[in-house]
């Protein structure tokens, strides 16, 4: 037990959340954390799927590691990680019909997201299943991590609401406001406010972790 | 016997083997999780036939308000000439194989819905095609069919912010009172472009409405939709 969860083995996990945040070190992935999130709800699910796709991707590609020909190694990852989409989407299609919908191509178009194909290359390749099981999840769960913050954010401002799994809408600002004056910001549900809201938590992360900013 | 890794021969029965072991689980998963997925495209299609009428459903409640307010024999079946079809559950017909059909030979599916007032409100399906890809919908109509009740629209695949407003109930809205004869002639539904008014602009406030800015060509399909979709109902609804 100790062995699985060494000090190394938890930094895999931890690394991603934070100093080497696979959206906001990285800059990987920013495509569909504009995309998917106007609501919590799809964001979480977003954040779900592509963490359980990292995960397994590392895991398979990790076992296989030793067999894959070279020549062909990018084709495999990229049959490992297509079928394991799928399988996510058609898992989504009949528990999270909804959810699923809100998503629309974006589930499909996890395949190409750096992240996943990044990390098979950069880790899996060179490393042992359980290491790669949690680089996977890790990078996953950074990425979700980003993705709920920004979906918070802008569902507050821009609708008003929080949608959250099994709890449906909840109002956050309340409608007295609106009699007042009070207007959501339309900006905040289109794409470009995401990404200045993903460059606020670039700023906000960088400010509080001096690790993280460049020398000249 | 040991083959090299990078000999052709590993090669291909790597490729091979692989992908056989994907398509195996592929299918296994597809297979497994389909009744789930249709259940919850008939639900959805359900809700979405309530919604033209304004009942709103959850998915719990969906079948159970469908049946209450349209029972069995009120989901019906017609020609073209307003005659009643039997054996052909209305529910179950294939849409987009009867648009392919002449107008003479089309199975033309309708659900009279009794409403909590007494009214009846006669709801019509509707499929045709957007910019990218299919766009669907219900409309109904009042007591006196030609007055338009309420519409509902969605879409596979149009442009967020731009075609896909058509699932929007703001666009939705502006169905509601147009009719959709002029005294005995059949009119139908007309997107107006350029922005809000439009309709008004063009002098044509009883049967058009305000196309999309940026979703001419969803527009114009839905105007097709609505006119192909309505056009063969059009003695069933004169008789009544």
């Amino acid at each position: 037990m100790s062995e699985l969860f060494s000090k190394k083995n938890i930094k895999l996990l931890t690394d991603p959340l934070n100093e080497n945040n696979p959206i906001t070190v990285q800059v990987l992935g920013v495509c569909s954390a504009l995309a998917v999130t106007v609501k919590v709800e799809p964001a979480i699910v977003m954040g779900i799927s592509v963490m359980v796709v990292t995960a397994f991707a590392n895991l398979i590609i990790s076992l296989l590691r030793n067999t894959i020909p070279d020549r062909i190694r990018i084709i495999v990852q990229l049959v490992v990680v297509a079928a394991l989409v799928i399988i996510v989407d058609q898992i989504l299609k009949a528990f999270a019909y909804d959810v699923s919908k809100q998503l629309s191509v974006f589930v499909g178009l996890i395949i190409t997201n750096c992240i996943i194909m990044g990390r098979l290359e950069a880790f899996a390749l060179g490393n042992k299943p359980w290491s790669s099981f949690l680089d996977g999840i890790g990078n996953g769960a950074g990425y979700g991590i980003i993705l709920i913050i920004i979906s918070i954010l802008r569902e507050i401002f821009g609708s008003g609401t929080l949608t959250l799994p099994g709890l449906g809408e909840l109002r956050i600002i309340p409608t007295m406001f609106y009699e007042f004056g009070y207007k959501n910001n339309g900006l905040m549900i289109l794409p470009p406010m995401a990404l200045i809201v993903v460059g606020l938590i670039i700023w906000y992360q960088r400010a509080k972790n001096k690790g993280l900013m460049e020398t000249k | 016997m040991k083959m090299k890794k990078d000999s052709n021969l590993y090669i291909f029965l790597y490729a091979s083997i692989l992908v056989i072991v994907v398509a195996a689980a592929l299918s296994y998963t597809a297979e497994t999780l389909k009744p789930i997925q249709q259940q919850n495209a008939k639900i959805e299609k359900i809700q979405n036939i309530l919604k033209s009428v304004g009942i709103e459903s959850t998915v719990s409640n969906a079948e159970e308000l469908f049946n209450k307010y349209i029972p069995q024999e009120n989901r019906i079946v017609i020609n073209s000439k307003g005659e009643k079809a039997q054996g052909i559950e209305a529910f179950n017909i294939d849409q987009k194989a009867e648009n392919y059909k002449t107008l003479e030979k089309r199975n033309l599916s309708l659900y009279i819905v009794k409403m909590d007032d007494g009214t009846t409100k006669t709801i019509i399906p509707l499929l045709g095609v957007g910019l990218w890809g299919p766009i669907w919908g219900y409309i109904s109509l009042d007591t006196d069919n030609n007055t338009i009740y309420g519409a509902v629209f969605d879409h596979k695949g149009e442009t967020p912010g731009l075609g896909a407003e058509i699932s929007q109930t703001q666009f939705q809205k502006q169905f509601i009172g147009k009719t959709i004869f002029d005294g005995d002639k059949f009119v139908s539904i007309t997107a107006y472009k350029g922005g809000k008014g439009a309709a008004i602009a063009a002098g044509n406030t009883k049967h058009g409405v305000d196309a999309i800015s940026g979703g001419t060509i969803t527009s114009k399909g839905l105007e097709k939709m609505i006119y192909d979709c309505l056009e063969g109902y059009q003695a069933y609804l004169k008789n009544k």
